[in-house]
């Protein structure tokens, strides 16, 4: 997605070295980019914020940029600053995003919350398939207790009562006390 | 003011950039809140009166290596953490090491001993003030710390606090050594390691709001 790393990690250090011509070309490149990256995670959301992000990230990276240290890679140094004015311009307007943030450099935290899917996945496998069943249907799907009733015939008060021993067996087993 | 003529001023008025920004950021602040700390604890709590024997005794410098080997690894992690896109993973491996160094020496130590001096091990005669007089220890340098990094670029604002919370809680406990008499190496591993992980947890807390820039 990017230009290639190489060229970008040399005009770098040639610009913390106080190569101006380099330096200017850095920034010209990564503007570009950078308003790709703003706008695209930024659609329908507040896209008009997208170009003063990408100044600011423009000036968090001239700012700060003796924290680069030249032997690393130099995207994800970027990316993580970009990522970080992007988060924190979302926090301070209190938006939303339910979008990835950035899906070419995932966080560890996207894998933890992966690995909780799965894990959520397992824990409702051991389950018996009418209790899986339920708990899918109102926790994951969103259905409301009288819905399912009515999709299965039982009473709402039969359904809420076998969804609290569900929730709680499922408890159980996530503590690893098999209930 | 558009994007080109922004980046016309910044790449004209370039200067040649800090070469060790690390160094720099964190030597002015480290040196003041090593000296408050270290100052502190003399006004408040004193040397140990056997300072010159106990040096003599190998308890002496269980405690001195745990936790200069716990401050290091943790000033490591903070050094990281105050970078963008660098991996934790080799400080984190060798915060671990440390840990279970000084997990397995007081194991160790409780296995050899009689069951009925077990309890003491673990509890000395300072279990309810050993973590607090360390987090207070801490402060100063969580304060040094948190100001050092700010200098810095953190782009996870509460896991480079918990970082800094550590790092400060280590060097808080190894100032806090000089003062403290406890021998048994199951309570260091207790009590040494609560007072700075609640060090830590202050400064996650703290980390997400004065860490914003």
């Amino acid at each position: 997605m990017l230009a290639a790393e190489p060229q970008l990690k040399a005009l770098m250090i040639a610009g913390l070295a106080g190569d101006k011509a380099a330096y200017r070309g850095l920034l010209d490149t990564l503007a570009r980019e950078l308003r790709r990256y703003y706008t695209r995670r930024l659609a329908g959301i507040d896209a008009p914020a997208a170009e003063d992000l990408v100044q600011e990230t423009l000036i968090a990276l001239h700012t700060r940029r003796a924290t680069y240290d030249t032997s690393a890679p130099f995207t994800p140094w970027l990316f993580a600053i970009a990522r970080y004015k992007l988060a924190d311009h979302l926090r301070r307007r209190r938006l939303r995003v339910t979008a990835p943030l950035d899906e070419s450099f995932p966080a560890e935290d996207e894998n933890e919350a992966a690995m909780a899917r799965r894990d959520l996945d397992r824990l409702l496998e051991s389950l018996p398939a009418p209790t899986r069943e339920l708990i899918r249907q109102v926790k994951i799907d969103g259905l409301t207790t009288a819905e399912v009733a009515g999709k299965t015939g039982r009473s709402e008060v039969a359904v809420r009562v076998g969804l609290h021993r569900a929730l709680k067996s499922l408890g159980l087993r996530a503590r690893g006390e098999d209930g | 003011m558009a994007t080109e003529d922004l980046i016309a001023r910044l790449s004209t008025d370039l200067q040649p950039s800090e070469r060790r920004p690390v160094l720099s950021a964190f030597a002015m602040p480290l040196a003041i809140g090593i000296a408050a700390s270290l100052v502190l604890m003399l006004a408040w709590l004193g040397l140990r009166p056997d300072l010159a024997t106990a040096m003599t005794t190998s308890a002496y410098w269980m405690k001195f290596f745990y936790t200069l080997l716990f401050a290091a690894s943790a000033f490591w992690l903070a050094e990281r953490m105050a970078r963008p896109g660098t991996s934790r993973d080799q400080p984190m491996v060798f915060l671990a090491f440390v840990l279970l160094a000084i997990a397995g020496i007081g194991m160790i130590e409780m296995m050899r001993a009689p069951p009925l001096a077990r309890h003491h091990l673990m509890m000395g005669g300072s279990a309810d003030v050993c973590p607090w007089r360390i987090v207070l220890l801490g402060i100063p340098l969580l304060a040094a710390s948190l100001w050092a990094m700010r200098r810095m670029a953190p782009t996870r604002l509460m896991l480079a606090g918990w970082a800094a919370g550590l790092f400060a809680g280590a060097a808080g406990a190894f100032i806090y050594a000089f003062h403290c008499t406890e021998s048994a190496a199951p309570f260091v591993a207790i009590w040494y390691t609560a007072g700075i992980t609640l060090t830590a947890l202050i400064g996650a807390v703290a980390g997400r709001w004065l860490l914003r820039w």
